[in-house]
This record gives structure tokens, sequence and C-alpha cells, in this order.
């Protein structure tokens, strides 16, 4: 198994959430998060002061998947996530020993 | 009695009252979150102060009659002694007295408040509580009389200071920059980050204060006629075009049509019209307010230069803007009153007011500092004066906040049901 995880744009999530909803994905979680990358944020002018707001707004997905379909839901949420200006996010994939169900305790597979 | 100017005061006295706290949410979203009620408190705290000093002398020392050389009224009407409600002003046909001091009482209380933006995050409440105590005392009061009574020295003089310019922005701008000088720069001025945390609420403040603005100016007419209606255009016009000076100097320096600028423009432009309005045309009052909008914007930059930490620009807004109204007076005036010889007396009185105002501040400020200092330990102002001297916090944002409260409350509750259960038992 893998978990995909993904830092993207926040306005972007309706798209990614359905797009992996049409692929199959079964569940996913999502998180605020702040950050940046090279692009270092922006900034911003009050009163002729300028500020460098460095960590912008994100969210975070992460999706547990099988093996198999890794490379396709990176490429869904890739697709969906990009606009093609700069701070489009990334998406990472890392290995995942286990899986439980809480509620059955169902293992591995069977536990997505 | 004439009915329909006393109502007309009235109704301007208390437009004249929101302005404060107008005032208190203007400068409340311009700090951060940790001394959002610190601000609103400094300002609001003189609607209380000032209203009581107001009765026991101040009205007395401003409005009375002349202790000599135009300088401070007497102890007549000291507790409003001798004043009915039925005490006119101007025989028959005026106003009840005490309409006129209770307007007269707004501008009071309004004025110190005006300078807590300069000191914002920084200073002891109870330290601000005795300084402007103090200051209406010794500054504001005389000053009032100086302005406005009859027999005050600078009304002898001629300056035209038809709302408020003199008494009221530059006596607050310069003492603002006195107290500031006293006190010191914010820790991490220059360094950290100190954005407003909420431009909704300066905007809030701001359309407040424009509203208020209106008793404020027009109601100085102190009559329901052509004065006070010419006031109420003017305050209007000037105040959107010192909007438009102050962005339109903004997208050019800086690159944005900011609403920071757009609010502080606004409240540039009221202020510079406020000595002028009744004795420009509308033509005029625009040309002061694209003045005062662009200058303004330009001066609030000069804290950086110059080194001193006015945090919200009361100097740059109110000093400034001030002292461009109370000047253009001289030089834009209708009907044979401008020329060189107002220009030259419009000077002498904004010179006269800043020289005593700033001098007799310092000393005030010193004084305080002296004596329970003025400004919060440094603990306290990292950390946020809102929770050392008000014992509260302004937004409750942490979830975890709430569900630690909600856990609070639960054992009481637990044992409440336990203690049912043993007497079920």
């Amino acid at each position: 198994m893998k978990l995909i995880t993904a830092v993207v744009k926040p306005h972007r999530i309706d798209e990614i959430k359905d797009a992996l909803r049409t692929f199959g994905v079964q569940g996913l979680t999502v998180t605020e998060a702040s950050g940046y990358g090279r692009q270092r944020g922006h900034t911003e002018v009050y009163r002729g002061a300028e500020y460098e707001i460095d960590l912008v707004p994100k969210i975070r997905i992460e999706v547990l998947v099988e093996d198999a379909d890794a490379e396709d839901v990176v490429d869904v949420v890739v697709k969906t996530a990009r606009t093609g200006k700069i701070g489009d996010g990334k998406v990472w994939v890392v290995p995942v020993e286990t899986v439980v169900r809480v509620r059955t305790g169902d293992r591995g597979p069977d536990a997505l | 009695m004439n009915g329909a100017d006393t109502a007309f005061v009235l109704i301007s006295a208390a437009l004249v009252m929101l302005m404060t706290p107008g005032l208190a949410f203007f400068y409340g979203g311009m700090v951060r979150v940790k001394s959002t009620l610190n601000m609103l408190m400094m300002s609001f705290i003189s609607l209380g102060i000032v209203s009581v000093l107001w009765v026991l002398y101040g009205y007395s020392l401003a409005f009375g009659d002349d202790l000599g050389g135009g300088l401070l009224g007497n102890f007549d009407h000291i507790g409003l002694k001798g004043i009915s409600p039925e005490t006119l002003t101007g025989g028959k046909e005026g106003i009840p007295v005490l309409a006129f001091a209770l307007f007269q009482l707004m501008f009071a209380a309004l004025t110190p408040a005006l300078m807590s933006g300069a000191l914002a995050d920084r200073v002891k409440f109870s330290a601000w509580a005795l300084f402007i105590t103090l200051w209406v005392t010794v500054v504001y009061f005389p000053v009032a009389h100086w302005v406005w009574q009859a027999d005050g020295w600078l009304f002898k003089l001629k300056v035209i200071d038809f709302a408020g310019g003199t008494a009221v922005h530059i006596n607050a701008g310069v003492g603002a920059l006195a107290a500031v000088l006293v006190v010191g720069k914010r820790i991490g001025f220059k360094k950290d980050p100190m954005r407003p945390h909420s431009l909704p609420l300066v905007m809030l403040g701001a359309a407040l204060l424009w509203f208020g603005w209106f008793g404020f100016n027009a109601g100085s007419a102190l009559a329901a006629n052509g004065v006070a209606a010419n006031m109420a255009m003017n305050t209007q016009v000037a105040t959107g075009a010192a909007m438009l000076g102050w962005l339109v100097y903004e997208r050019i320096r800086h690159g944005a049509f900011t609403t920071l600028g757009a609010a502080s423009g606004a409240v540039a432009g009221l202020v510079a019209i406020t000595p002028a309005g009744a004795a420009v045309n509308a033509f005029g009052a625009i040309l002061i307010g694209l003045v005062a909008g662009a200058v303004c914007s330009w001066a609030v930059s000069l804290k950086f230069k110059l080194g001193f930490d006015d945090s919200l620009d009361v100097v740059g807004v109110h000093l400034v803007g001030g002292v461009i109204g109370t000047l253009l007076v001289g030089v834009l005036a209708t009907g044979g009153v401008g020329g060189a010889t107002q220009l030259g007396r419009q000077a002498a009185g904004a010179f006269a007011v800043m020289g005593y105002s700033f001098v007799v501040s310092w000393l005030l400020a010193k004084g305080v500092d002296k004596a329970i200092g003025f400004r919060a330990s440094e603990d306290d102002e990292v950390s946020g004066v809102d929770q050392a001297y008000h014992a509260e916090s302004a937004y409750d944002f942490s979830a975890v906040a709430g569900v630690s409260s909600a856990r609070a409350a639960a054992p009481a509750a637990v044992s409440d049901k336990a203690q049912n259960k043993k007497v079920d038992a």
C-alpha cells in the first residue's frame, strides 16, 4: 500500500475530491496547512510598509491506496490540482507497512 | 429658544459621540490580535473620564468667562453651576447652553482618544487613563478656550478653526508625538511584522467616523442653516477627494489600491476639512481633500525615516492633515477672508498650539512615567496588553482552547451526577 500526500492550493480541493471519487478512491483526509516553496510567498503593503508573507495557506490531502493504483491516483491529483501558475504544490508517495480499520480490526487492503 | 437649532445641535452631539467608538474600531482593527481590546478601551475610556471632568470643571475652564489674557476660562461654572435647562446662548433665539455644553463635551472626549493610536500595544492602561485626565485638563481645555471662546487669544487673533483643526487635530497629533517620544518604540519596531489584524474593522471604524463627522463639522455651525449645509457638503466632498488622493499616491508609489489606504485617506480628508470647511466652497473642499490625501499618504512613512514609533500614524494623519486644512483656509477661503494676512494668522495659530501642546504633553508624559511608569513591562507587551490589563482576549481562535474549556466544565457536571446517584442510593 502507498500513502499519497498532496499539498495544493486550497481552491482546488473540490475538483480533486470529485476526481478521486470518480476514480474510485474510498476515503481521504484533508488538513489545512501553510508553507512555501521556491516562490517564497507574497508581499502585502500597509500604509507603504511592505510585509513578506512567506507562509501561504495550502491544503494537505492524504490518500491511502493499493500499490497498483498509486501512479494513477497521483496523475489524477496532479491533473486536477494544476493551474499552471506558481505555487500549485507538490505530491509525493511513500510506502505504508500496515493499515487497520479501527471499527473492525481489518488489516491491509481490506481496511482501505 | 430656537427649537430647530436646538434639535440640530442635540443630534449633532449624538453623532459626534459615535466618533469615539468609531475611532476605537478604526484603531482596533489596525493593531495585532493580542492588543485589540486594549486599543478599543484606550479610546472608549475617554468617554468615561472626560464626561465626568467636563461637568466638574472642563466646561468652565474652556467656555467660562476669561480669567485673563485669553488663556483660560474661570471657575464660575464648576459642576455646571449657574446653567439651568432654561439658560440660553445668545438671548431669546439661542439654544440651551446645556445643548452646546453636551456638543462640546463630545469634542473633549474624542480629542485625547485620537492620541491613543500612537501608543498602541505598549502602555499601561492605568497610566493612559491618568495621562488623558491630566492632558485634557492642562492642554485641551485651555486650547479650546484659546480657539473657540470669544475671549480666547487665538479667537481674537481671527484664526479660523471652524470645527477643531487646531484645537482637536493638531493638538492631539502633537500631543501624541510628544507622548511617543517619552514612551518609546514597540518591541520589534521595524523588525517584526505588525500588520493590521482586521481591515474590515478598520473600514467599519472609518465609516462610523465619516458618519459622525457630519455632526462634528456641520454641528459646529450651532444652527440648522446654510453654514451647516455648506460644511456638510464640504465634509462629504473633501473626504471623497482625500480617499482618491491617498489611493492614487499609493498606487503610483506602492503598486496597489489598499483598503487601509482608502480608510486612512478618508480620515485624512475629514481632518483637513474640519478647520476649513465653513470658509471654502465645494471646489475648494475638493482641492483640500486631494492635497490632504496625497500628502498624508506620504507623511505616514516619515516615522520609519525619523525613527519614532507612532504606531497607527496619528502624527501623519491628524497633525499633518490638521496643518494642511488650517493653512489652506488662508489660501482658499472665499468671501474676502483668504489671503496672505489670513495665512499668517492661520500659521500663527497652528504653531502656537503645536508649541504649547508639545511641551506640556511631553512634561505630562514624563511626569506620569516618573510617578507610576507609563510603559507596560516587556513580558506584558510581548504576550499582549489585553490579558495583562483587561484579563480578556478579543478572539477565541483555537479549537483546542474550546475543548479544554468544555472539559473544565465537565468534571463539575459529572460530580453533580455522582452526587445525585449517592442521594438516590
